[in-house]
């Protein structure tokens, strides 16, 4: 095939960056050498609209092991245990194939843990579909959940936590971002990083098909009506063969002969080729007829840019091949020498003994593309005043029951269930709190993992959206007793072509850095997912953060439900009466405009840390962070959680009790003590300037505010376990 | 006592019942599926997981393994052998038990505590268990136990069911079954009761962080029984 412009226009590429390849190597690419351009200098693997933005995020803290720019990111928790986790996106090929997408975004994830060393202990994921009333909104939630399931399930790793919301702006892309944490010694971790001259380059795991050829570049492309054309795009998992991957991988190991290792994820045997070679300073040399094939004659173009799932790449020390291989064929994986190292820093590449590309690696690494794309800043929207007259009919008990049985605050358990949460003996808190808890096998240790989003804010105002995501995550890990120690990101957005896509993504950005490093909360990984859009139509900003941190005694782990009647509950945290942007205002009041919630970085730091306090003092029974629904959707799930009520005090506030009870301040939690540390937790938050309403007294099975206002928490419990199921069963 | 766990390619929770077995004191081994010999055990356990990506039929390719065949011929001398799960799914592909294992009657996987009645304690597996009811845990997408009439009859008459599914207070009842299994069967024995398939996982409820404690009482009693 003669390669020219309009080709390389097909391929994704832009007419200038055509120019700039040809410049680059003067001369014209061949096909196969356009192919691997293609695929290295699309948006998925280049990040060339983004990288200038991400450099400002805080990569760096006392615990960081590793930050971005490796597989995933590393984090110290003590004795000589780290913590390796990320997350990733893979939205595009969900919506075109849901079970197969969703599994093989597990599948990739798992493997990027695994390549540094780590064996996954825990998997989360953040989904987000469109209205439940689009037509296609039922069937890709069941595919995706049973392709998250059919993956992790089969691995044994278990899928502790995460979240999933609906919002008519995924209609026509929805996200599917996937989270794994994996448990590793803090010597023995491995990395991308190619040395030494003349070492065996390896090929492990399954063998190479034809599926997945440009699945980046798909991902870095918006929908039209033809996107169904795209199936052939998707990869097919087979979470089978990983599971014997990820024990071959970590017996190999287990000795000393792997100098690098990078698994084959987006842009396969291209990327991590060029990826281990760019890293090491060094060339790579690939005879193309020894890679483990499929299907028969497979063309050299086929082979570099198949996204075949559950492959990797290793550099061997000399002479270790046949003992690396006895371990592969072991497992019955393929295992094949199939290059070497050389100091060329080109990538060259051999088939049927002819040269069919050579590439200087520099070309398609540092001198890949970079924009500065134009982006637009936005406006803070006008705050809007409540008019008493479309409040005063309402009764706190209806809207209680609506908001609970809303599809973005109902329970999930009809999601989880189907997720095996508690293989490997180690969850300690399961879906459906504020994060999920593994314990540190063996250890007294535990770790707990969250993922959330708030789309709604960031696009309301995504600076303020940024930083409120970020101290969700934050509030979240201090619920359940564990200190926050870093976190990773998945940044969900539209084209950033469009310059409000691009501000939303320039600021949101800029939030989630003020957030994390005001927090000592850094990012340490992530990823960006551009293109999340349908003709003109782009979702909801929508940052997707992950937080992990530390119990370091597990026996002293929180969780919300409520656990004894005349335990006392409280609110910490000033209580404003913000309802702009807030579930009531949006679904109640029908009312879409107006700012999120005012963020107030001391405030949350000071807030959550004064919480860690009271914990480690012992003097917390049950504990929950206030968000979505406010102060009373927060406590209804937490008397649901315990089977028990609440008598909730006679109002001494000075707003109006319906904004008191359903506004979204930030920075609140909900506490259950004993009323005799009364004295104690609140000595503990005047000495630390930390606000507190006393809300209520724990009292059995009713939700009670006054002889009119009260509700069984059966019934709550109902509205809030039937919106999904009775969805799903329809 | 000693016990052997088996592994299997797609095993996932050996090591868990490694860990178990362990706790409440078992000389365990772990043994590979490709070797031929069983190493001296009073107990085998054929472990959960998804054997061959449960591609085939769940646990058919998995029985049909070099090891196997000594663990068959150890069962058909009346040694213990236990299948949790896809161990369950195995057990019942060798034949060693009845009947088969279908797709739950919801075609979704379930991971959940349920309550299980012990329906037969004149056996070593159940002997001197105080409680009536157990809480367990299961984690399935294969677990709705399905047998013809005829073999239905053979079983019950034999007593050879070990446990189902019930609420906490030992009710059998359709609504407490979690998957479809006929009669709410959740466990079954061999006609000569040294056989012990099962779906719940007793491993996961061995601590009271974890999901509770009754998996604990169901190890203790069962090392204590084969002393």
């Amino acid at each position: 095939m003669i390669v020219n412009e309009q080709v390389a226009v097909d391929h994704g590429l832009k007419k200038d960056e055509y120019a700039k390849i040809c410049e680059l190597l003067k001369r014209t690419p061949n096909i196969t050498e356009l192919g691997i351009f293609s695929a290295m200098w699309n948006e998925h693997c280049s990040y060339k609209s983004s990288r200038l933005h991400l450099k400002k995020l805080p990569t760096k803290g006392k615990k960081v092991i590793q930050g971005p720019g490796e597989n995933a990111g590393v984090i110290d928790i003590e004795d000589n245990d780290a913590i390796v986790f990320k997350i990733e996106s893979h939205n595009h090929p969900s919506f075109i194939e849901p079970y197969q997408g969703a599994a093989t975004g597990v599948g990739g994830i798992m493997r990027d843990v695994f390549t540094m060393g780590a064996r996954p202990i825990a998997n989360l994921n953040s989904i987000h579909f469109g209205s439940p009333q689009h037509k296609k909104t039922k069937n890709l939630l069941r595919g995706v959940v049973h392709g998250i399931g059919g993956y992790g399930n089969c691995m044994g790793v278990p899928t502790i936590a995460g979240q999933t919301c609906f919002d008519s702006s995924y209609n026509g892309n929805i996200l599917v971002n996937a989270m794994t944490l994996g448990l590793v010694k803090k010597d023995k971790i491995f990395y991308s990083k190619a040395a030494g001259l003349n070492k065996p380059v390896i090929y492990v795991g399954s063998k190479t098909g034809r599926d997945g050829i440009h699945g980046a570049s798909m991902a870095s492309a918006s929908f039209d009506e033809k996107i169904e054309e795209k199936k052939p795009t998707v990869q097919v998992g087979d979470p089978f063969t990983e599971k014997l991957l990820l024990e071959a991988c970590l017996e190999l190991m287990a000795g000393e002969s792997i100098i690098a290792i990078q698994d084959m994820g987006a842009a396969g045997l291209t990327s991590s080729s060029i990826e281990m070679a760019s890293k090491g300073n060094l060339g790579i040399e690939i005879n193309l007829n020894k890679v483990p094939c499929r299907e028969a004659k497979m063309t050299p173009y086929e082979i570099m840019l198949s996204e075949s799932q559950e492959r990797m790449l290793i550099v061997l020390e000399n002479g270790k091949e046949e003992e690396a291989k006895k371990i592969f064929d072991k497992w019955n994986l393929d295992f094949a020498v199939i290059g070497k190292t050389t100091k060329s820093k080109k990538i060259e590449l051999y088939f049927d003994e002819e040269k069919v590309a050579d590439i200087p690696v520099n070309t398609l690494v540092e001198n890949s593309p970079m924009y500065d794309r134009k982006w637009k800043k936005a406006k803070l929207p006008k705050k809007n005043k409540i008019k008493k007259e479309d409040i005063k009919h309402l009764k706190i008990i209806d809207v209680l029951n609506k908001i609970l049985a809303n599809p973005n605050v109902c329970s999930k358990e009809w999601i989880w269930q189907q997720y095996d949460h508690t293989v490997m003996g180690d969850t300690i808190q399961k879906p459906g709190g504020d994060a999920g808890v593994v314990r540190v096998h063996g250890t007294d240790k535990a770790i707990a993992a969250s993922v959330d989003s708030s789309a709604v804010y960031c696009w309301s105002h995504p600076l303020t959206g940024g930083k409120q995501v970020v101290c969700e995550s934050f509030r979240n890990l201090i619920s359940v007793g564990a200190k926050p120690i870093a976190i990773t990101n998945c940044l969900n957005f539209g084209s950033p072509e469009n310059e409000e896509n691009m501000g939303e993504f320039v600021e949101c950005v800029q939030g989630i850095g003020e957030a994390s490093d005001y927090l000592k909360f850094p990012v340490v990984s992530g990823n960006v997912s551009f293109y999340n859009q349908t003709k003109d139509e782009g979702i909801k900003p929508t940052p997707a953060i992950g937080g992990v941190g530390l119990i370091k005694d597990y026996k002293n782990m929180i969780t919300m439900d409520f656990k004894e009647v005349d335990n006392l509950v409280l609110v910490i945290g000033k209580t404003e009466g913000h309802i702009d942007q807030s579930l009531f205002a949006r679904t109640i009041l029908d009312q879409k405009n107006g700012p999120p919630p005012e963020v107030n970085l001391f405030n949350e730091k000071n807030n959550g840390e004064t919480l860690l306090k009271l914990i480690d003092n012992n003097l917390i029974k049950s504990a929950h962070d206030v968000s979505l629904g406010g102060i009373i959707t927060a406590v209804a799930k937490m008397c649901i959680k315990g089977k028990k009520g609440i008598n909730i005090n006679k109002p001494k506030y000075l707003i109006n009790e319906i904004e008191y009870l359903f506004a979204e301040d930030q920075g609140r939690y909900i506490l259950e003590i004993n009323k005799k540390d009364f004295k104690k937790v609140a000595d503990i938050l005047n000495k630390n300037a930390v606000h507190f309403d006393e809300l209520g007294t724990i009292i059995e099975n009713e939700l009670y505010i006054n002889d009119k206002t009260k509700v069984t928490i059966d019934e709550l419990s109902t509205y809030n376990k039937s919106w999904l199921t009775n969805y799903m069963s329809k | 006592m000693k016990s052997s766990v088996i592994t299997f390619p797609g095993s996932n929770c050996d090591r868990d019942m490694d860990v178990a077995l362990k706790k409440f004191g078992f000389k365990n081994k772990m043994v590979w599926h490709a070797d031929a010999e069983l190493p001296k055990s009073d107990l085998v356990v054929l472990p959960g997981g998804f054997s061959y990506g449960d591609y085939l039929r769940c646990g058919s390719m998995a029985s049909k393994s070099k090891i196997m065949q000594s663990v068959i011929n150890f069962a058909n001398s009346g040694g213990m052998v236990m299948g949790i799960c896809n161990g369950f799914q195995i057990l019942v592909e060798t034949g060693l038990v009845p009947g088969v294992l279908l797709r739950n009657k919801y075609l979704e996987f379930i991971c959940k505590n349920v309550f299980v009645k012990i329906n037969d304690k004149k056996n070593k597996y159940f002997k001197n268990v105080n409680n009536e009811v157990l809480e367990l845990h299961i984690a399935h997408n294969e677990g709705n136990y399905f047998c013809t009439n005829d073999q239905l009859k053979e079983i019950e008459d034999n007593n050879q069911i070990a446990i189902n599914y019930c609420d906490e207070n030992g009710k059998i009842e359709e609504k407490f079954n979690p998957n479809g299994s006929i009669k709410n069967i959740a466990g079954i024995f061999n006609k000569e009761k040294n056989v012990l398939g099962m779906m719940p996982h007793p491993e996961r409820m061995i601590d009271t962080s974890l999901s509770g404690e009754d998996g604990s009482l169901f190890f203790k009693n069962l090392i204590n029984n084969l002393k």
